[in-house]
């Protein structure tokens, strides 16, 4: 066996964009002195080669000969003298880390006719000029390398990552505890990290008592994983002792039992609305709505918290691809992703840093390169998404990732017969991933990266592509009778699951390994990524092995459903656990818990100390929200996913006329996607523009800023928001389905228990006066970080409200930049001293003791706005949210590159409701601005009769005050607000004033 | 022949708009048909049977050994018949890069394939990111395109990638593409200014977002016409704004492909 050691560089004198950026991203995290970064790329091949093979294998797969250089030597040559005029840093993966550029590099050198390779891994080498500090090079290491999946070399030349070949190991332990006292089983629960309490230890002894016998360990690790918190959402299904306080701690009201949190606020609201196109609500991997006739959609979010924290790219990648499996898993095609972060801030000092954190800008730039990586080489565009910061998140990030799918109606198939077999297709199993799902239902320490790295997996979006693609072709010929995906919990959650009822008889030795030396446990919990697990009858398992193998998907019998109610796992003839499926699912002992809500001593600030320009000119207050980084435009994010990729997007990310305006919610027109749901082919004749077509509006609610001052109203702000975002676009109020995904700390401590019921019960009240149903949601508790301090940090309580709404005509789907001047400008809702919690008195450092309370007009406001837009009356729309009317204005304003203006005094107002800055600032739930043609006035005034509306201003020409300019008239009758475009779009674009 | 020919989308492993590019070639008039490239490597299916190839965008492979690479080394001995018998072929994004990097394109002074021979190159975007945004196009008309043929419209569609900036190995080649008319598309303003970046989305040597074979048959191009089949796609529809359909390229290909 020879090593070769290929480094491919560009060429001297050629630009080398990536050294470019890193740098950048280096200048970014305040490491000065570093004048230049060359990248090179590294390749370790090893095999029965000589040195002719090597030169052909890099002359004809690595490198592009156009624009880089490529030097190929033996590994155990003598290196050249380190230069004195750089530093080096070279980097690899840990053996066993998914690799996707070295499984390419050996399929290629089949297909080249270079059988010698055996083994190949990849790496990158640094070369760093300027006067880089050693506490400077050590911080830079931080960008090159992440420790949980990569090491580095300083200076020197990096050894290949080739894992030690191990010999399969069939190793199975049996875990005595059936006479364990309470302290023992406790022990063996953390031991193991089970994740488990005394309770659950305790039913798990009771079973095996029965069963007199001890547990394997392959019992021990899959009841773990079926009754974590990630899988069987433990605290949403508890009962609990919920109590409300006053501010100053004294009870205010009897103790109330709640009797599960998911039956009393989430799926009651489902059954009150009662919504006859709510084809599965929390049953499937995700809600399925009706679309038409034929088809159906799927929606769902999901978080992927812990592991971008520790692995940020890895992390939020195998996020959107668990996310798009669970679309895969209702057997649809997915045709959109959403994306929401929460990071912490961008410019936080390293000094602030909590131990064992990355800093909040590593974090993001991880993340969003890997939500990037997924979505765009799956095809799936990215349509819409939000960027929140907060100091809460700086430990504990947020990565909520969303997926829409299309499917034909009747084509999802639930019901594996006896007999079926149990396939599973897909990437190879490694020791990836191992106990996620009880890792995720952990809190973090600042040691949680050094124990847990194998926690964190890397995708492989190609497998999960081309599984799709054998998916659907197997759906659409019948071959199936049930299908789920690989994803917290792997084959046992995925088999364990699907073989509920029937049981089934399952041979490990036959999962297809990435490499040897995995013990059963770890084969069956392993979380690799990219695999799907299906129930096949016999008959067809020949023609779903043809369709898989043309499509270059692994596929896999690993057994069968065999209808006695055990689940039997083998390894090889050798019984390695046999658990009744009744006990797996139904054994858990419910939690009783206890929940305290005690609001804040919150006061309003006095107005006088409000900070104001000459004159109590907002002006500056506008720009500086425009600049704020939760407001400002994320184009330099949003560009980087592709969302036009399946060409259904007709309401873009941006709107306007330079495309630079933010909309309010992403539209679909599936007129190519259902048309080819009812035709076999694409070949079809069913193409051309119909007169009505449908199509479909993508929106998200989030402001946790709010449940600062309380979980209830934040929660009812995310629906409204949600629910606006989706009807400005164009969507029917009365056909639009809710997703919650709920983000909160450990729900064993009272206090955050309590913030949660709350915010549960505002989840509900607002469903129920829009009369919209949830159907999927998912909640991601112990979002807390305790540092080697020993402090805790919990993340602020964040609900997140996903909106799937119906466009019955896209020829009326809705933008919000302004369209013409002279047009009318009409607000909608009605304004209330409402700045709690507010983005205008966050920028002051002031909480405020006002949130956005429900608003009165509700349903009915929607209903008539949706008639006012399907009736063609409506120009542009946009909802009013952070920072109020006079943010939404500016945005209508600029993106429009018109002019506007708007009279407070006209606008609809509560009385106490009287200065400039809460009209100009407030943000009052359930409000729009409109722009109206002068001739549609009268028809638009009609519609919204009786409703709060009032015409407030006019969209101005862009010449009408020299350049195009957004006022805001006072109470007074004079501008509180004069911003010229340019000036707003500075701002906007993160420029602050 | 038929009046709706036949036009095969070859699906590599990771390609992921066959799906778009079919339905253009339907809306223009022939006959598409999405098939695995193993399906053809197996002599399953023939590429003799169709009149148009379209190699569509995507990650074959996951590009994990540089943009389109191993998918070139897939096409490069497969598709000289096919080009020599003057059938046109379209290669998009992900397809242009494995044009190019399998000598496809530009090709050999006579129109033939030139194997192995990478004279051009898609590299790296200056901004060294994938970027999604639209872009306007100019169709060359001193190139022998037929694609292009008679088009005088700017054509308005998105661009997708981290990998399209057309590089030359050096002047002399660059010179020389220009001097036979083998730029066939320019990235271009509706106003008529010079281009710079975002304009030019990547840094392309003169603006250059596509280029055919000396033959005019072979067109790769890093946008996505196949995304703007459609007036409601283009960004501005609710401004009122229609036209500039990357159809027309669609049209051109299979009236092109019809008639042989």
């Amino acid at each position: 066996m020879k090593c070769f050691r290929v480094q491919v560089a560009p060429r001297t004198g050629l630009r080398d964009a990536r050294g470019e950026n890193l740098r950048r991203q280096a200048e970014a995290l305040g490491i000065a002195g570093i004048e230049r970064i060359a990248i090179s790329d590294l390749y370790f091949l090893e095999g029965a080669l000589d040195a002719a093979d090597a030169e052909r294998l890099a002359a004809l797969l690595l490198g592009d000969p156009v624009v880089e250089e490529t030097t190929v030597a033996r590994l155990d040559a003598a290196a050249d003298a380190a230069p004195a005029d750089r530093r080096t840093v070279e980097v690899v993966l840990h053996p066993g880390v998914t690799d996707s550029v070295a499984e390419s590099l050996l399929e290629g050198a089949r297909v080249i006719g270079v059988a010698g390779l055996a083994r190949a891994a990849t790496g990158q080498r640094y070369e760093i000029f300027g006067r880089a500090e050693a506490d400077a090079l050590a911080r830079l290491s931080t960008l090159f390398a992440n420790p949980v999946i990569q090491s580095y070399a300083l200076d020197s030349r990096i050894a290949p990552p080739f894992a030690l070949s191990q010999p399969a190991d069939d190793t199975v332990e049996i875990i005595p505890l059936t006479q364990a006292d309470p302290a023992g089983l406790e022990a063996i629960s953390r031991e193991r990290r089970l994740s488990l309490d005394l309770a659950e230890m305790s039913a798990i002894q009771e079973y095996y008592r029965g069963e007199r016998r001890e547990p394997t360990d392959v019992e021990l690790e899959m009841l773990a994983q079926t009754w974590s918190e990630h899988c069987v959402h433990k605290t949403f299904r508890a009962l609990i002792d919920y109590e409300e306080r006053t501010a100053e701690g004294r009870p205010a009201g009897p103790i109330r039992r709640i009797d599960s949190l998911l039956k009393t606020y989430i799926r009651a609201a489902t059954e009150r609305a009662a919504r006859p196109w709510v084809r599965s609500a929390f049953v499937d991997n995700a809600g399925i709505i009706a679309f038409d006739e034929h088809t159906d959609l799927a929606f769902k979010v999901e978080t992927h918290n812990h592991p971008s924290a520790l692995e940020p790219f890895g992390g939020a990648n195998t996020g959107v691809g668990g996310v798009v499996r669970d679309i895969i898993g209702v057997s649809a095609r997915p045709i959109a992703n959403t994306d929401v972060l929460c990071f912490g801030p961008a410019d936080l000092a390293f000094e602030e840093l909590p131990a064992g954190v990355l800093h909040p800008r590593r974090i993001a730039d991880g993340v969003i390169a890997g939500v990037e990586d997924y979505g765009n080489k799956m095809g799936i565009p990215t349509v819409n998404g939000a960027i929140l910061y907060d100091p809460g998140y700086t430990a504990n990030p947020l990565v909520f990732c969303g997926c829409l799918g299309i499917l034909p109606r009747g084509a999802h198939r639930t019901a594996a017969q006896a007999g079926d077999l149990v396939v599973v297709i897909g990437g190879r199993t490694g020791r990836d991933g191992l106990r996620g799902a009880t890792f995720s239902s952990m809190e973090m320490t600042h040691e949680t990266g050094h124990i847990a790295g194998s926690a964190v997996q890397i995708g492989h979006p190609i497998h999960e592509k081309q599984a799709l693609e054998a998916v659907l072709m197997a759906r659409d010929e019948g071959l199936y009778t049930a299908i789920t995906d690989c994803g917290a919990g792997g084959l046992s959650s995925a088999v364990g699951e699907m073989a509920a009822e029937l049981g089934a008889d399952v041979d490990l030795a036959r999962v297809p390994l990435k490499y040897s030396g995995l013990r059963p446990w770890e084969i069956w919990l392993s979380e690799a990524q990219e695999r799907m697990v299906l129930a096949v009858p016999p008959a067809h398992w020949p023609r779903v092995q043809a369709i898989c193998a043309g499509l270059d998907v692994e596929a896999t019998a690993l057994g069968a459903f065999t209808g006695d109610g055990q689940l039997r796992l083998r390894y090889g003839e050798r019984i390695v656990g046999q658990l009744d499926a009744r006990f797996l699912h139904h054994g858990i002992p419910r939690r009783r818990l206890r929940a305290v809500w005690e609001p804040p001593a919150a006061h309003e600030p006095d107005p006088a100390a409000l900070p104001t320009g000459p004159g109590g000119d907002l002006t500056p207050a506008l720009l500086a929200l425009l600049a704020a980084p939760n407001t400002r435009s994320k184009e330099d994010v949003v560009r980087r996913y592709d969302h036009e990729v399946q060409g259904a997007g007709v309401g873009k990310p941006f709107t306007g006329a330079a495309g630079a305006g933010p909309a309010d919610a992403a539209v679909l027109d599936l007129r190519f996607a259902a048309a080819q749901m009812v035709h076999e082919h694409p070949a079809t004749s069913n193409l051309q523009p119909a007169t009505v077509r449908r199509g479909v509006a993508v929106s998200a609610g989030v402001n946790p800023a709010y449940g600062a001052l309380d979980p209830y109203a934040m929660a009812w702000a995310a629906v409204d928001e949600a629910l606006r975002n989706c009807v400005a676009a164009g969507a029917d109020p009365d056909q639009v389905a809710l997703l919650d995904n709920f983000c909160w700390g450990n729900p064993l401590l009272p206090d955050r228990l309590g913030g949660l019921v709350r915010c549960a019960e505002g989840c509900y009240d607002a469903a129920v006066a829009y009369n919209a149903p949830y159907i999927s949601g998912k909640d991601s508790l112990n979002n807390e970080y305790t540092g080697a301090d020993g402090r805790k940090h919990a993340i602020p309580g964040t609900l997140l409200i996903s909106a799937l709404g119906i466009v019955p005509d896209t020829a009326h789907a809705m933008s919000m930049d302004l369209k013409a001047a002279g047009n009318r400008l009409y607000v909608l809702g009605l304004t209330a001293d409402e700045l709690g919690a507010s983005a205008y008195y966050r920028l002051h450092g002031l909480l405020g003791a006002h949130a956005p309370q429900p608003p009165a007009a509700g349903l009915a406001l929607l209903r008539a706005l949706h008639r006012a837009i399907a009736a063609g009356l409506v120009q542009a729309c946009h909802d009013c949210s952070e920072g109020g009317l006079a943010v939404a204005a500016a945005e209508m304003s600029l993106a429009g590159e018109l002019g506007l203006t708007l009279d407070l005094r006209r606008i609809p107002r509560t009385p106490a409701a009287g200065r400039d800055a809460t009209l100009a600032f407030s943000e009052s739930l359930g409000r729009f601005l409109v722009e109206v043609r002068p001739q549609d006035a009268a028809a638009f005034e009609a519609c919204l009769a009786g409703l709060p509306c009032a015409a407030a201003g006019e969209v101005q020409a862009a010449a009408a005050h020299g350049e195009g300019r957004c006022i805001l008239l006072g109470l007074d009758g004079r501008p509180v607000v004069d911003a010229a475009l340019p000036a707003l779009d500075r701002a906007w674009r993160g420029h602050s004033a | 022949m038929s009046r709706r020919p036949p036009i095969l989308i070859l699906h590599a492993t990771g390609t992921n708009r066959d799906r778009e590019a079919a339905w253009a070639c339907e809306l223009a008039g022939g006959a598409a048909e999405i098939v695995h490239i193993n399906r053809l490597i197996a002599g399953e299916v023939r590429l003799a049977d169709y009149r148009m190839l379209i190699l569509p965008g995507g990650f074959s492979y996951g590009d994990d050994l540089g943009a389109g690479k191993l998918w070139a080394i897939a096409l490069r001995y497969r598709l000289a018949a096919f080009i020599a018998a003057g059938r046109p072929v379209l290669g998009i994004c992900n397809g242009f890069q494995a044009l190019v990097k399998a000598g496809l394109l530009p090709g050999a002074d006579d129109g033939a394939a030139a194997a192995g021979q990478q004279g051009v190159t898609l590299a790296r975007n200056d901004s060294a990111r994938f970027e999604c945004r639209w872009i306007y196009l100019e169709p060359q008309s001193a190139s022998p395109c037929v694609f292009t043929r008679g088009l005088t419209e700017l054509i308005y569609c998105p661009v997708a990638h981290g990998e399209g900036k057309f590089v030359a190995a050096d002047a002399a080649t660059l010179a020389d593409l220009e001097a036979r008319g083998l730029v066939a598309l320019r990235y271009a303003r509706p106003d008529g200014q010079p281009v710079a970046y975002p304009w030019n989305p990547n840094g392309s040597a003169g603006d250059i977002a596509g280029i055919c074979n000396a033959a005019g048959t072979v067109l790769g191009l890093m946008p996505h016409p196949e995304n703007h089949i459609i007036d409601e796609q283009g960004p501005r529809f609710r401004r009122g704004e229609r036209g500039q359909l990357g159809l027309a390229l669609f049209r051109n290909g299979v009236r092109y492909a019809a008639e042989l």
